[in-house]
Formats: C-alpha cells, structure tokens, sequence
C-alpha cells in the first residue's frame, strides 16, 4: 500500500488502475453483500436441509452448484454461508476499528497513553493471530463470540497504529493550532477535526481488515472454531470436502472460490478507496 | 560420459536407447529380485494405523490402538479371542472349572520363553494377574478381574484361580488385551519395550511414525506357523494420505481405513482386498437420564423413533456398518436385532413427545466430539430431530480431555455422542455412577445374573433380556456399528474381516506370491 502511494502521484497512467480496482471491487462486494442479504430471505433451498440419497451430486445435476455429503444444497449453503462470514466479519472488525481508534487518537492527543498503548499493541503484534484465535477458541469454547472477539482483538492494534500515525500528522497543522488558540479542548478537537480528518483512513483500513477478517473467520471455521452448525460456513465447508477432492471436487471448489472472490474484492475496493480517500495520495495526484 | 561424447550421433542414440532399456528392464526385475529369485512370497510387511498409541503397554494404559499393535503379536494371554469372537486355548493349553464355577484350574504350555529369555511359568501367570488387582493398579479393565479372589501356582505348570462369585465371561476377559502375560523384570519399562511371548519381538518405536516388530525365532507355538520376518506399524492420521500410501505401496495393508468415502475406490480396484467387516464400536447417543429433560423415558423413545438410522449411516458412514437397536453388535453372541423395536416413525415421535408435555417443542444441548463419524452423526441427528420439532444445539467438544472432563466426569450434558470401543460391555449400563446416569435395578439384576451364570444358553439368554431392558428403555440412542473398512493387497491373507476385540493379529497373515 505505502509502496502504491509513494508511485501512483507520480503519473497519470498510475490514477487508472486505481480506479479499474475500485470498480472491479466494488462489484465483487457489492455482489457478495447483496447475496448474503438475498440469502436472508431467499436461497435455493433450506441450506440445512439434508437429502442424504441426494449426497454428493454434481452441479446443476441437483441445483446450480451440486450437494454436499449430506445431501445439502451447496448453492445455497455458499449463500448463507455469505452472510454468516461477512457479519462475522463485520461484527469483529467493527470491534476492533472501534477501540483501534479510539486507542489511536488518544495516543496521538496524549504522549503518556501512547508510550503505553503502543507497547501494548507492539505485544499484540508480536502474538501470531490465528494460533492466538485457536487459544482464545480452546479457552471460551467455540462458537460466534469467540471468533469475533478472537478476530477483533487482533485488529486493534493495527487500527490504533494507522490512526496514531494519522492523527499526529493532522495535530501538527495550522488549523490545529489555531482551534487551540480559540480555547478548544483536547477532547474537543480531536472530535471535530482530528476524526473527520482520519476518517478516509479509517475506512480504507475497515475495507481491508474486512478481507483479512473473512480470511481468519473462514480458517477457524475450519478447524471447528466458528459458527457451529447447522449454520453453514464456507470454512467448514471446506474443510468437510476434504476427503471428497477426489470424488466431488466442486465441493471444494465452490466455498474455495467464494473466499478468494471475497477477499481479492475487498482488497481491490480498499485499494481503490485509498487512491480516492487518502489525503496523502489525494495531495499528491 | 566421455565415452558417449566421443562417439557419433548414431551411435549415441543408439547406446543410449540400450541405456534405456537396460534400466527399464531393470526397474520391472528389480521387483522381483526383492521377492527372491525363485519367486518366494514376500516376508515384510507394512500395516498402516490411522492413530499412533500413546504406549505399548495393554496392560496399563486404555486406548484401543495400544492392543492393535502389540496384542496378539508381541504379548499373549492365557487364553486368545479368535477371528469369531470365541475363546481359544494360548498360553493356557486347557482348563477345568468347579461344578461351582467358582475354581479354575488351568494348564499352562511348556517351553514357553518371554523375549527375554524369562521362562513362562505358573509363578510369573500368577504374577500378572496379581499385578492387574493389585490396590494401586492403572489397568483400564481392572474391575473386569476383580471376581478373582486368589490366585495359587502349585506347581510350575498349573495355575489355581478362586472366584468370589462365579463369572459366565471369564475366559472371554483373559484373553483380552488387558490380561496379557507380562514378566516381572521387564514389566516396568513395557510402555516403550514390550517383551511377551508372541510371534514378533518389539524392535524399535520411532515415535511420530512408525513401530517395528521381527520375528521371533524361539516361538513357541509350532502349530501356528508364522510367515512374516518383519513387521512395521506406521501411523498415518490423514485419510488422504493413508489412500495416497496405500496406492503407492509405501503401506500394505490398512485394517481401518479412517474415512468411508474413500473405500469405495478400493473396493473397485483389483489390486487390494477391501471387504467390509464389523467393529466392536458402538456408536450412541448418550443421554443424561438423571436430568430434565431425558429423565423421562418417553422423550428418549420419541428421539430414537425420530431417528432414520439407515440413512443416518448412509449420511455419516458412506452406508457401511450396521444399525442397533441396544448396545450389542451382531459380532456378540446372543446378538439380538432390536432395531425394530423403536422404529423411525416422525409421527409417533411427535405424539410421544407431546403426551410427554413437549408438544411446543424441546431444545437441548449436544455435544459433539471432533472425530468426523461423530460430527456428522450430530449434523444428521440435529436435522432429523428439527423435524418432530425439536432444537438441537451442537456444541462442539474436544475429545479426549475436554470431553471426558465434562461429559464423563461432570456429567454437564444434555446428549452426547460416541463409540463404545469395548467388546461386551452392555453391564456399563449398571454402573453407577456412570455418564448416562441410567437406574434401572431390574436391568442391574439381569446383567448381575448374566455375569455369574457359567452355563452358556442360560447365560445368553439373559443378555438377549438386558438387551431387551435397554431397547425399551432407550438410556441412549442406539444408532450403529463402526465397519471395520479394512484394505490389504490382493495378495495378502490372513488378516481378519471383523474385528471381535480391537486388535491386529498378524499371526496368520502371510504373502500368496
């Protein structure tokens, strides 16, 4: 990212990709939004609705994408699978863009809370966060909470580095300075013009964790550590078409595919944001 | 090389395309010549497990993977369990029982040696059984052998066994894993060296990957000719990787391939022997019958008649094994189909359930072991209940430590789900306390009665009313038998189809070719 921003001021050509990235995000999100919504109230079939003589049919032999080993519709598991990942997802990264942030700009407005927030968060750092979920899953028993808190608690940190760093930059601005003179507070200043500034940052950095968030959320599915069923995921989903590779492999080509089209869509969007919303870039073009 | 560069094209290409030749020749010889010039069978062989045991020792430690690796083949007992599940003569060559059933008197092989040169004696018979009663034994089948009261060697070939009641199974129990003969000098340090008396000594454990027996050139048994020199267990827990070992013949055999799915592909192919048989693994849904709301008969009965067992273990096994209707497998003699006697019926169910007061419906808790019968079994259950109206939460538990803690030990549950690995054991439900928290005195006095009685028809007969008690009353769903998936090569024989006592004898087994 910081690599794209130093280059993509320098010439024109480089603002195209950018904006080929925001459209081709966008779409791929917004498909993926917009089937996890249609899932609520439409799917195929029921997703936990098992035919168990059907198992393990083809795709469009028994619905678009074929059934699983229990007879269940993959299309629509894949669906709600959708909804189930991404408000997982949303739901742990909004936990952790929340605190991240508030940490960030109090660390930013106080140089005391930020010797001691950022070597907390350079602990975090330092803890892998998959095996850290795993532990966090072991210790309050699987389930949706338990990813959610596992996946969030590890964004915090990188929300509180990237607005720290922000922040800083617009605490040394005139106008800054100027709202010092006019009597504002710490408190005050920091709502009315450290945030709304940090704000495109904020949400590039949302975009992006998202991905990451979708990612981690579908590996602890994976090991048992997500959603429990009958709620489909594309992480079980995954990791039940193991042993069938061979003899049903849209099984696993199906939830596989999901993840990939859902985190390379929500990195381009997020790239794409950042040439738009990053006043850094934004300058510089 | 330089000869090659010197020469001409032609001659290069034509030197080489003999090179060619020569290896391949080479590679389909060299088969072959491993075999033995004059085509004499194999005498290796590689058995595949798909878990590691945590020691060697059956004596001490529960796991059933401990005995399908060393009983039979290192450690003997005095008496065996054959491929049919009945008792033969071992290191006891033949017994007498009181009229009273109360005394054994059995004659013990001559000639017999440990691996260590030890002699196998009276004394060290005696020595053995003491140590399973012993106060501060950790043998995982104690209680099975604490009818035995006293045990006397009055001379070097006979063996004294007083009983304090009288036991109808105690020959079938002495020829399990956990009453093999040990001998006092080496009995400590079995866990990582076995020394018995069977086929194979223990040659060396590379922990992680694989086991190693020879053969034992001072066997004692002449009658049971053993063909293998060398034997080698390796554990592979990935299903994928155990297909991948077995195609690339890096593994022989597989007597319980981990996943059914993939079976079927060996059952095609003519390159290996895959004939389903039967385990002795039960698996049932535990309930917790001292607890709401399973404490009431009738919900259980309308659970089991919720449940489509056939397609259950079309679901969950790939359709091998065996549906049950109590907790006796079809290997058990005196086995007794009752699957008929809680049928699937939804509508039935659904009444029972209501007369039962749960006509709004019923939510409960499940929890569900990791392996994968288990979790499918819980994902098929939780479906087929949602259909009499009743919520089935999964809560997935790690097996064995979490599990056993909560499940076992705590007894925290609403229904559970598992495999009872042990053969014969339809008495735990008189025990008490005990995970499914079943009372049933008449039950208990049945079973009682069934382990004392030493006639045969009589003894049956009473175990054919246990299992009876326990179809009627349903402390746990029975669902089905774990299939012994078990794959070899083709040319392989003697391993066994069923599987009695968890165990791999490879006594028998040998090459054709």
């Amino acid at each position: 990212m910081t690599a794209l921003a130093k280059v993509s001021g320098a010439s024109f050509r480089l603002r195209r990709p950018g904006r080929a990235a925001l459209l081709v995000g966008g779409i791929l999100t917004a498909v993926l939004v917009g089937v996890a919504l249609l899932s609520l109230v439409w799917t195929p079939e029921d997703p936990a609705r098992m035919r168990i003589l059907q198992k393990l049919k083809g795709p469009l032999v028994s619905g678009l994408l074929g059934t699983d080993h229990l007879g269940r519709d993959v299309a629509s598991m894949l669906m709600r699978g959708a909804f189930n990942s991404l408000t997982t997802a949303f739901a742990a990264v909004g936990l952790g863009a929340v605190l991240g942030t508030l940490a960030g700009v109090a660390a930013a407005a106080r140089a005391g809370f930020d010797a001691v927030l950022m070597r907390i968060c350079d602990a975090l750092f330092a803890l892998p966060p998959i095996l850290s979920a795993i532990m966090l899953g072991a210790l309050l028993g699987p389930g949706a909470l338990t990813a959610i808190v596992a996946i969030g608690v590890f964004m915090i940190p990188v929300f509180a580095r990237v607005t720290r760093g922000a922040a800083m930059q617009i605490w040394a601005r005139d106008y800054i300075m100027a709202a010092r003179m006019a009597g504002k507070g710490t408190a005050r200043i920091t709502l009315e013009h450290v945030l709304p500034n940090i704000a495109g940052q904020v949400i590039v950095q949302v975009t992006i964790q998202l991905a990451m968030a979708i990612l981690t959320e579908a590996g602890l599915s994976f090991l048992g550590l997500g959603l429990p069923p009958p709620a489909p995921t594309w992480g079980r989903m995954l990791a039940e078409s193991q042993t069938y590779m061979l003899q049903a492999p849209h099984l696993a080509l199906a939830p596989g595919l999901a993840i990939a089209a859902a985190v390379l869509g929500l990195n381009l969007l997020g790239d794409g944001l950042a040439a738009r919303l990053d006043p850094r870039r934004r300058q510089a073009s | 090389m330089v000869l090659l560069t010197r020469s001409s094209r032609s001659r290069r290409r034509v030197l080489r395309d003999a090179l060619l030749a020569g290896a391949v020749l080479a590679a389909l010889a060299l088969p072959g010549l491993a075999g033995g010039a004059e085509a004499a069978p194999r005498t290796d062989l590689v058995v595949g497990m798909p878990v590691e045991p945590p020691g060697l020792d059956p004596t001490s430690a529960a796991p059933t993977v401990i005995g399908q690796v060393v009983w039979q083949n290192v450690f003997q007992g005095l008496t065996r369990i054959d491929r049919d599940g009945k008792v033969q003569p071992q290191l006891a060559k033949s017994w007498t029982v009181s009229p009273d059933g109360l005394t054994y008197t059995f004659a013990l092989q001559p000639g017999v040696k440990f691996h260590n040169g030890e002699p196998f004696t009276a004394e060290t018979a005696k020595f053995a059984l003491d140590a399973i009663r012993a106060p501060g034994s950790v043998n995982p089948q104690k209680a099975l052998y604490a009818v035995i009261a006293d045990v006397k060697a009055p001379d070097p070939q006979t063996l004294v066994l007083t009983l304090s009641k009288s036991s109808g199974n105690l020959l079938f129990w002495l020829g399990q894993p956990a009453a093999v003969m040990v001998e006092p000098k080496s009995r400590d340090g079995l866990k990582s060296n076995p020394v018995g008396t069977g086929p194979f000594r223990f040659a060396s454990w590379r922990k992680g990957d694989r086991v190693e027996l020879t053969r034992n050139p001072d066997y004692w048994d002449a009658a049971r000719k053993v063909h293998l020199d060398k034997v080698t267990f390796r554990f592979i827990g990935d299903p994928q990787a155990a297909a991948a070992a077995l195609r690339a013949g890096d593994v022989d055999a597989f007597p319980l391939l981990p996943a059914p799915e993939l079976y079927a592909a060996f059952q095609k192919d003519k390159a290996f022997t895959a004939e389903p048989g039967l385990t002795e693994m039960k698996v049932v849904a535990g309930m917790n019958n001292a607890a709401k709301p399973f404490s009431d008969k009738r919900v259980r009965q309308a659970l089991m008649m919720a449940v489509d067992r056939k397609l259950l273990i079309e679901g969950a096994y790939s359709g091998y094994g065996a549906a049950i209707g109590s907790h006796y497998t079809p290997n058990d003699p005196g086995y007794k189909d009752l699957t008929g006697v809680y049928p699937y019926d939804p509508k039935k169910a659904k009444a029972l359930l209501a007369e039962a007061g749960y006509a709004k419906g019923l939510t409960f808790n499940f929890k569900s072991p990791q392996m994968a019968y288990a979790t499918r079994t819980a994902e098929i259950l939780q479906a087929m209940f949602s259909e009499v109206g009743v919520t089935m939460n999964i809560v997935p538990t790690e097996f064995p430590a979490k599990w056993v803690q909560e499940v076992m030990r705590d007894r925290a549950f609403d229904m559970t789900v598992i495999a009872h690995a042990e053969p014969m054991d339809i008495a735990i439900y008189a025990n008490d306390p005990y995970y499914f928290g079943y009372k049933n005195p008449a039950f208990n006095d049945v079973v009682a009665k069934a382990a004392a009685s030493t006639d045969e028809a009589a003894r049956l007969k009473l175990y054919g009313e246990a299992q009876e008690i326990l179809a009627e009353d349903v402390p746990a769903l029975f669902l089905f038998v774990l299939p012994k998936l078990s794959v070899w090569r083709a040319k392989l024989t003697g391993f066994w189809k069923n599987e009695p006592v968890p165990s791999n004898d490879l006594t028998e087994v040998r090459w054709t070719e």
